[in-house]
């Protein structure tokens, strides 16, 4: 029991440590694409240090929720990886307080502490990334929707351990219609929420066109930290979920030993790694839509999983 | 063929013929000619593939020859005959102004896609149980999205397309219902609709040539009845 509780503890602290590492690479493989040097992989690493060791300033005319947002933003990724398979392939301790709808209803929270604080601070332009991350949001709801019932449809379950397993036994089940059509859905999925290319510019410093790094304009120091930490995590969660539970569920744990379970960390990582290089190739050669057509994008994304829907239902 | 194999290739054909819907769908969206050409391209090697598997999966040269005479037909000889056929300019232009817009059509899309479920289940369930798979219900899902393209499309070349796509629907049902046909048939078939593609292709080059556009769509009026006003210039 007490295995169980510290492994978990260790998958939430592999999710923190390591978050910033995956976006420190992915930003150094998409400038390594342009023919660009690019900062160093642990730049990520250093700017939270050294944001932790600034001054931070608040606006007078903020209210609670500006402070109190940052805390919320860097904890609900962490709750969501005690609940996901990042390490393990059997489930761990708090695996069963919450399925993957429950997972992102926590990671929901943080996006909406996000949002209202971004339109409290009355930053012109806080508002504007506020209400377009809500348009994206709303508009990727039903995709997840669809995709959370398509998967607990084939898989009889939305526990993340259940569902991973039925994907591979037997092997035959990776190429079902519904299995493939869900990934598809998901990678535009993950491109929507995390803020990657087609839907939002990462590396973007015209205010107007942000949507995802806007909201975040307003904190400073440490608040900013927690925010950029948040997000980092955020994204390194979604990888998780789509990798670990959806992709590839190999390489994952299976003994409860201490051995088998860091040996499950470099693994995780070189998933990662290859995703990241499947999204360079994404980023870089897709240019950002207009913001009306983002409804476009997500309902091709739509389409795709109602397509796996139809898929399973008319496979008799 | 050993039992073993079985699942491997019956979900590999489902994710062909799933895919291939999915293709549909893009070809419901797609603004440009050219894409939709694309789309229509990597729908019929999806069938091909779809025959082919199945063809392994029931030991059945046929499929095979149906398989064949897909890959050579649809992704070679169509574009090849449509490029010798219409004006080259039509397959850059974005078609605009659709009958829907794109979200509306695509919504209206994916009830037909499930509302085939309706017609195809009862007929995937006439037929011997050995024949039943993902198919029928999906071919004719493509089915009803190739005519639905044919309803909301205003650009000659997209219509010609959906006509192909309907085609394609009607071949993915056909495959796994109709194992043995003659191969006589299916040729006939393929040459059919080299036949339309032909035709079409020469009569969207007429109508480019004589209106200058091929936006039928926009040729719902005669030209007579424009000319009905001037006996009224003429009094004034």
């Amino acid at each position: 029991m007490l295995d169980r509780i510290l492994f978990n503890v260790l998958q939430a602290a592999v999710v923190l440590i390591f978050a910033p590492l995956a976006s420190g690479v992915l930003s150094r493989l998409k400038e390594m694409v342009q023919s660009k040097r690019g900062p160093s992989i642990l730049q990520p690493y250093r700017d939270l240090w050294k944001l932790f060791h600034k001054d931070e300033i608040v606006s007078e005319d903020s209210s609670w929720i500006f402070r109190f947002a940052p805390y919320v933003i860097f904890v609900t990724p962490i709750f969501v990886a005690l609940l996901i398979p990042v390490l393990t392939r059997y489930p761990l301790f708090f695996a069963f307080m919450g399925d993957m709808l429950g997972g992102g209803f926590v990671l929901a929270l943080g996006g909406f502490f996000a949002t209202l604080a971004a339109v409290d601070t009355a930053n012109p332009y806080g508002p504007i990334g506020a209400s377009r991350t809500r348009m994206v949001g709303f508009l990727a709801e039903p995709v997840f929707m669809i995709v959370f019932f398509t998967v607990s449809f084939v898989a009889g379950s939305t526990i993340p351990y259940i569902v991973q397993q039925k994907w591979i036994t037997p092997l035959a089940n990776f190429f079902m219609p519904s299995h493939v059509l869900l990934v598809l859905a998901f990678v535009m999925l993950i491109l929507a929420e995390g803020g990657r290319l087609p839907v939002d510019n990462p590396t973007g410093h015209f205010e107007l066109a942000m949507i995802d790094e806007s909201k975040s304009l307003e904190y400073s120091g440490r608040g900013f930290a927690l925010v950029k930490w948040g997000g980092q995590m955020k994204f390194f969660v979604l990888l998780c979920i789509f990798l670990n539970v959806l992709l590839t569920p190999w390489g994952l744990a299976n003994e409860q030993t201490y051995a088998a379970v860091l040996s499950a960390i470099p693994l995780l990582l070189f998933k990662v790694f290859c995703f990241l290089l499947v999204l360079v190739v994404i980023e870089s050669s897709l240019s950002k839509l207009r913001l009306f057509r983002i409804a476009e994008f997500l309902g091709a994304a739509f389409i795709t999983s109602v397509a796996a829907m139809v898929a399973q239902v008319f496979s008799p | 063929m050993n039992d073993a194999t079985n699942p491997l290739l019956e979900n590999l054909n489902a994710l062909a013929v799933g895919l291939s819907l999915l293709t549909a769908f893009g070809i419901v969206a797609m603004r440009q000619a050219r894409a939709c050409l694309n789309l229509f391209i990597m729908q019929s090697l999806l069938l091909a593939a779809s025959a082919a598997l199945l063809g392994l999966r029931y030991d059945s040269l046929h499929l095979y020859g149906v398989a064949v005479v897909n890959l050579i037909s649809k992704p070679i000889i169509v574009p090849w005959l449509l490029r010798k056929t219409s004006p080259a300019e039509i397959y850059t232009r974005r078609e605009i102004d659709q009958v829907l817009n794109i979200p509306t059509a695509l919504l209206i899309a994916l009830a037909l896609a499930v509302g085939a479920y309706f017609v195809g289940i009862p007929l995937a369930n006439a037929v011997a149980p050995e024949f039943r798979g993902p198919n029928v219900p999906i071919g004719i899902a493509v089915l009803l999205l190739g005519a639905f393209t044919l309803t909301v499309r205003r650009e000659a070349l997209s219509l010609l397309i959906g006509l192909l796509v309907m085609e394609n629907g009607a071949f993915l049902a056909g495959i796994a219902i109709a194992r043995d046909l003659g191969m006589l048939v299916e040729l006939a078939i393929a040459t059919d609709g080299l036949v339309i593609v032909f035709i079409m292709g020469v009569l969207v080059r007429a109508v480019q040539k004589q209106i200058g556009t091929t936006a039928v769509g926009a040729l719902a009026s005669l030209k007579e009845t424009r000319a009905t006003p001037e006996p009224d210039q003429a009094r004034s």
